[in-house]
């Protein structure tokens, strides 16, 4: 199987070379080569697709002879972790990004297959580039990243998935954000065509517009599903740390929402083409950031998966892709002169411009924050770094001006707006934000900060302007046609999914900014140090330590110690929480240490949480295992000493050895409740923190209305190449 | 005016701003970044300023507390040491002569660190890849 697989990558990267080969030769205006070109691309598509059954086949079937399958899952990882283990190394990564862009490519060949003639061999040429490029590492950068690298002989247990990622949004996380990394090319590709065949009309973006909404919805997907992990899996009690790799996830989705609102500049009024030329090209240079710094481990991060054979040859590809798309846009400056300017600084194209120097700035800052370690080395000598304070800082007025901007840009008209009809349409969303802004300082802790302050009024704006475009339309509709409120709601939003599907989207990122602004404002945090029976006060609650649980998982070599909390508030039963903490055996433990190893290897917490509109309590435990040491050391030594007067290359002995140390573990487990030492708990009360989520799933079903295909779209598509055809004939006439 | 002239003035002003706000933050970034320093260099008195503090934790030097963990941390040599005060996560490998880091300040002779920024270097089973590379750090929060 292995050798299969090998050959589909081979096979692979020859069809991706023959295609974008064909590509070039095709641009010359023969039909012939461009159509061989797409059959290729379909067949690099159907190879790959072949290399990740026979990858997810080997993890099912536990065939450790496949180097990645040994090194990233066992016989006991569950089967869903099994098929999900790909991605977590190297090579299957790599393997991801390939097959996710030959499937991306494919589709939007197809959808492309009689326009755009002249730029889709550009395209294609450029996309296949980057196919051969991901397939072309697989198989020389090293065996690391390589997904069909032997083990000769193969091991009989492997070592098992990190039990960080043992969650279940770790298992859609990596491959919705490579999705959506991957997605950026292929707007890219066909900016890059349309540079070069100097067709700088708006028709390449009317015909990727809809990738670059799926880029951006598996990023959104990707970055909330990383948050959601993150709070519910690290025992520190935060959604985002401003963490290198989560950073490098949300710089790509900064510029894709930038692009996204400017392209409709384009497609409106011909203006800002060379913005929108770049913009595709940095969100694609960030996307294969993201990739690089996920896999080349140059900055510490709990992501960064250690040092690695792929980071130059991706370093060196995103080089290529800056300098020569930075040559091609200033050879083509004279092609890419706006057709109208910007009449008025009232209007929506000049609300738009100024959203998108807001994304772009933060973007701009997040990117010169996570980098500035190695600045700093350069210019210093000395690495320094710059903590979450520097971000907050500089993020937090950026995001309220966008949100701002957010209620703003839908109201505004195209081309300018008079006073007049202005006062009209913001006084009520000003009456809104004033009244909130009131009430919240009448009756809240905001009025001791300004900043969530000012972002909860500008939110209230924007949120009920977006509410009295969604009234507007739905009265428009009911006059026409008559109906209920929630059936005018459905025609309106149906028949005008781009833009109401915008809307959601909007009113989500408001939601979720609410949330994100009064959860790190009033966030209640206590770190305390409870035996069983002793309780401490942590804001309006009462927290009592009843007494301390374990259990042992054999299929997951898994021993959990935790706490049960009661959590009392004005002496009313308010919730029972079991926050607790998971240790795992490893197989590169130090064999003169099993059961110290144990501890100190890899754990993970489970919190224990009541979520809530108002906001979540949320509770992390780290038992404190001092007192265990004596009993971890004895039982550690004694082990030790079986160990080598046992004959270990004996299998049956290997067994009994591990038998004893599950039974010593065990000992110990019981000996922690039955002691029921001190331990440290994290107690958080985290106010709406669920409007994050609500918001984020908001603006996902928000994107999702808006990627749906309407059948009146498909109905005027056919309408606009008959019009084409009848406009041809009649000039020819 | 003529149009292209406006557009040119509009172009510089807009070119400036930029400049400006990069050198804005290329100024805050560097006054707010923390250097990496050892006990020894903050022995000599050392200024205000918060410092990345990495080096080995003193044997029998740490005492829980109801507010967190006292220990101390002494240069990779074992040459000098600093008191440490912090509170928050502590990480799991986190044991007396590991190497961590703590981000924090001096205040009279202690250093004081910030929540949760106590990270422990690679414990033993790592230390092949730690000889390989000083600056190999796993994060554990």
């Amino acid at each position: 199987m292995i050798v299969l697989g090998a050959a589909c990558v081979i096979l692979a990267l020859l069809a991706a070379l023959y295609a974008a080969g064909a590509a070039l030769a095709g641009t010359g205006g023969d039909r012939r080569w461009v159509v061989s070109s797409r059959r290729a691309v379909y067949a690099v598509a159907a190879l790959l697709t072949a290399a990740v059954v026979i990858v997810e086949a080997a993890f099912l079937r536990s065939d450790f002879s496949f180097r990645v399958v040994a090194e990233h899952s066992s016989t006991t990882t569950p089967t869903g972790y099994k098929l999900t283990a790909m991605w977590s190394s190297q090579g299957g990564s790599l393997l991801l990004w390939a097959w996710v862009l030959s499937l991306a490519s494919s589709a939007v060949l197809y959808a492309t297959r009689s326009r755009l003639r002249e730029i889709v061999p550009w395209a294609t040429a450029v996309l296949m580039g980057f196919g051969a490029f991901f397939c072309g590492l697989m198989l020389f950068a090293g065996p690391d990243a390589n997904p069909f690298a032997r083990l000769d002989p193969a091991p009989a247990e492997g070592v098992g998935l990190t039990p960080l990622l043992r969650h279940p949004a770790m298992v859609i996380h990596p491959p919705m954000l490579y999705s959506g990394y991957v997605f950026f090319t292929i707007p890219f590709a066909f900016a890059i065509g349309a540079l070069i065949t100097r067709r700088l009309d708006a028709s390449w973006i009317r015909s990727t517009r809809r990738f670059a909404l799926i880029a951006w919805t598996f990023l959104t997907i990707g970055v909330a599903l990383g948050a959601r992990w993150s709070y519910s899996e690290l025992g520190w009690g935060g959604y985002w740390a401003w963490d290198p790799v989560e950073n490098a996830s949300l710089m790509p989705w900064l510029l894709g929402t930038a692009f996204l609102h400017s392209i409709m500049i384009q497609e409106r009024r011909g203006m800002l083409k060379v913005w929108n030329a770049s913009l595709i090209v940095a969100a694609c240079s960030f996307a294969l950031l993201g990739t690089f710094m996920v896999r080349s481990g140059i900055l510490d991060s709990i992501h960064a998966f250690g040092a690695s054979t792929v980071g130059p040859p991706i370093l060196f590809l995103i080089a290529c892709v800056v300098l020569g798309s930075a040559a091609l846009i200033v050879s083509r400056l004279d092609d890419l002169r706006s057709e109208k300017r910007i009449d008025s600084l009232f209007s929506r194209e000049a609300i738009f411009l100024v959203n998108n120097l807001l994304l772009v700035g933060l973007c701009a800052v997040i990117f010169w924050g996570t980098f500035f370690p190695l600045v700093s080395e350069a210019i210093t000598g000395t690495r320094s770094s710059v903590g979450p304070p520097f971000f907050n800082r500089l993020v937090t007025p950026l995001a309220i001006l966008l949100v701002l901007f957010t209620g703003i840009g839908p109201l505004v008209a195209w081309r300018r707006i008079s006073i007049g009809v202005a006062w009209r349409i913001f006084r009520l969303p000003v009456a809104a934000a004033v009244a909130a802004a009131v009430l919240l300082v009448a009756f809240t802790d905001a009025r001791g900060e300004p900043w969530a302050l000012a972002l909860f009024t500008f939110a209230a704006f924007a949120l009920a302007a977006l509410a009295q475009e969604f009234a507007k339309g739905v009265a428009a509709r009911r006059a026409l046609a008559g109906g209920s409120v929630p059936g005018a709601l459905l025609a309106l939003v149906s028949r005008n999914r781009r833009r109401y599907g915008g809307y959601m989207v909007h009113a989500g990122i408001g939601v979720l900014l609410i949330g994100v602004a009064a959860s790190a404002t009033f966030q209640t945090s206590r770190d305390l140090f409870l035996s069983p029976g002793e309780s401490a006060s942590v804001g309006d609650y009462e927290v009592r330590y009843v007494e301390p649980t374990q259990s042992v998982s054999q299929s997951e070599d898994r021993l959990t110690l935790g706490g049960v909390l009661e959590v009392s508030s004005g002496g009313e039963r308010f919730a029972t929480l079991y926050p607790s903490r998971n240790y795992y055996s490893s197989r590169d433990t130090d064999p003169s240490s099993p059961v110290r190893g144990f501890f100190e290897g890899e754990a993970t917490s489970e919190v224990g949480r009541r979520d809530g509109l108002g906001g979540d309590f949320w509770t992390a435990m780290q038992p404190d295992l001092t007192r265990l040491d004596p009993v971890i050391e004895r039982t550690d030594r004694r082990l030790a000493g079986l160990a080598e007067r046992l004959p270990m290359d004996d299998p049956r002995a290997q067994v009994q050895l591990a038998a004893l140390q599950g039974s010593a573990i065990r000992a110990i487990a019981s000996r922690y409740t039955e002691e029921g030492p001190p331990a440290n708990f994290r107690v958080n009360v985290n106010p709406l923190v669920t409007w994050i989520w609500l918001g984020w799933l908001l603006a996902l079903c928000g994107a999702l209305i808006a990627l749906w295909p309407t059948a009146e779209a498909r109905r005027r598509r056919v309408a606009d190449v008959y019009a084409a055809r009848l406009a041809r004939d009649l000039s020819r006439a | 005016m003529d149009p292209d002239r406006k557009r040119k003035i509009r172009l510089g002003v807009a070119l400036g701003a930029a400049v400006l706000l990069a050198a804005a933050l290329v100024y805050t970034s560097f006054s707010a970044s923390t250097e990496a320093k050892q006990p020894s260099d903050l022995l000599g008195g050392g200024s205000r300023d918060t410092y990345d503090l990495s080096g080995k934790v003193v044997p029998d030097s740490v005492t829980r507390t109801e507010t967190g963990l006292r220990f101390g941390i002494e240069d990779r040599d074992g040459s000098a040491s600093l008191p440490v005060r912090y509170t928050g996560t502590v990480p799991d490998p986190f044991r007396e002569g590991r190497e961590v880091i703590v981000t924090g300040r001096l205040q009279e002779g202690a250093f004081v660190a910030e929540r949760d920024s106590l990270i422990t270097k690679c414990p033993s089973k790592f230390s092949d890849e730690a000889a390989e590379d000083p600056e190999h750090v796993i994060i554990e929060q």
